[in-house]
């Protein structure tokens, strides 16, 4: 769902330039005390993998495809601030380098995708595993967060259309939130996917960011 | 920790890209609404191309042109990321760092 450039309004790229940049300081911030540097090659790993994975578009319905957004994986691998950081290095590098996502229009495709996207999955993960532990736990609660940060995620992007004037909020809250629940399976599938890939090949990476956030969770 | 595993998931990272020639063609959620709904036509064509649409320019294959944008995309965002996260990593005092 990268917004090109000519969708949204300078005054709602303006709004949510702000936003993604207050979110990127503070997420700077909160890397810079929490961040191991062991994370540092993953934190560069997970960024490229996720660059990848979205170059892979996956059929939907009707005509329509979607891919990782990995707004949840990244969050439940580093955390929340860690994962804005990814997904936002991510969205730069397509905007600039290979025009996929406009320029004005950045600040909203972070906001919706580095900031709401991960923060949303982390939120729910976090609360999902409290109620669910385990392995088991573990899949539900990356399925269902990943399903759902690319739902709010769509809704966000909605919103700035509506508010842009380029489409009634009556019209694209349905259509970019009904895709979105279908894309958001596969987001789900995949999540689950690489947790329970890393969960059989590298379980410590799957503690490390709970370590390091003083043994919590 | 080995020292070695991220080379080892970067190399995943890199075979992703490679399998990215297998891709959907077709339009993406918010592009298949921007049609549905009659406001694709707004979107503005860029202000200067390096790599657009994902195909590495001057090369006739697709699925070649794909995998080499997929390369240089994924060596591009590891170095972006790795660097920042080692900048920001670097910038704490010293005493906070333990194991």
């Amino acid at each position: 769902m990268h917004i090109p450039d000519g969708f949204i309004s300078v005054g709602t790229a303006v709004v949510t330039y702000a936003g993604s940049a207050g979110a990127i300081a503070y997420s700077v911030r909160r890397t810079n005390k929490e961040l191991h540097e062991r994370q540092v090659p993953l934190m560069g790993v997970m960024a490229a993998f996720i660059f990848a994975a979205q170059m892979i578009n996956f059929k939907v319905a009707g005509g329509t495809s979607g891919h990782l957004l990995g707004g949840a994986l990244a969050a439940i691998l580093l955390g929340p601030w860690a994962g804005t950081l990814i997904l936002t290095a991510v969205l730069a590098v397509q905007a600039l380098v290979f025009q996929d996502g406009g320029l004005i229009a950045l600040g909203a495709n972070i906001l919706n995708m580095a900031v709401i996207g991960v923060w949303s999955a982390y939120a729910i993960y976090e609360l999902l595993r409290r109620a669910l532990p385990g392995d088991k736990g573990r899949w539900l609660a990356g399925f269902i967060s990943a399903w759902a940060s690319v739902v709010l995620a769509s809704l966000a992007c909605a919103l700035e259309l509506a508010i842009s004037g380029t489409s009634p909020l009556a019209v694209a809250v349905p259509a970019m939130g009904l895709v979105h629940m279908l894309i958001g399976v596969g987001e789900g599938l995949i999540t689950t996917a690489v947790l329970a890939f890393i969960a059989a090949t590298r379980k410590d990476l799957l503690a490390l960011r709970t370590q390091n956030a003083g043994g919590e969770g | 920790m080995s020292s070695r595993w991220w080379i080892v998931g970067l190399c995943l990272a890199l075979v992703v890209a490679f399998l990215s020639p297998l891709a959907s063609p077709d339009p993406d959620g918010l592009e298949r609404v921007a049609e549905d709904h009659g406001f694709i036509s707004r979107a503005q064509e860029p202000w200067y191309t390096l790599i657009p649409d994902y195909l590495f320019p001057g090369i006739r294959n697709e699925a070649v042109a794909t995998i080499i944008a997929g390369v240089v995309g994924v060596i591009v965002v590891f170095v972006l990321t790795y660097g920042l996260a080692k900048a920001i990593a670097k910038r704490r005092p010293t005493g906070e760092r333990q194991t």
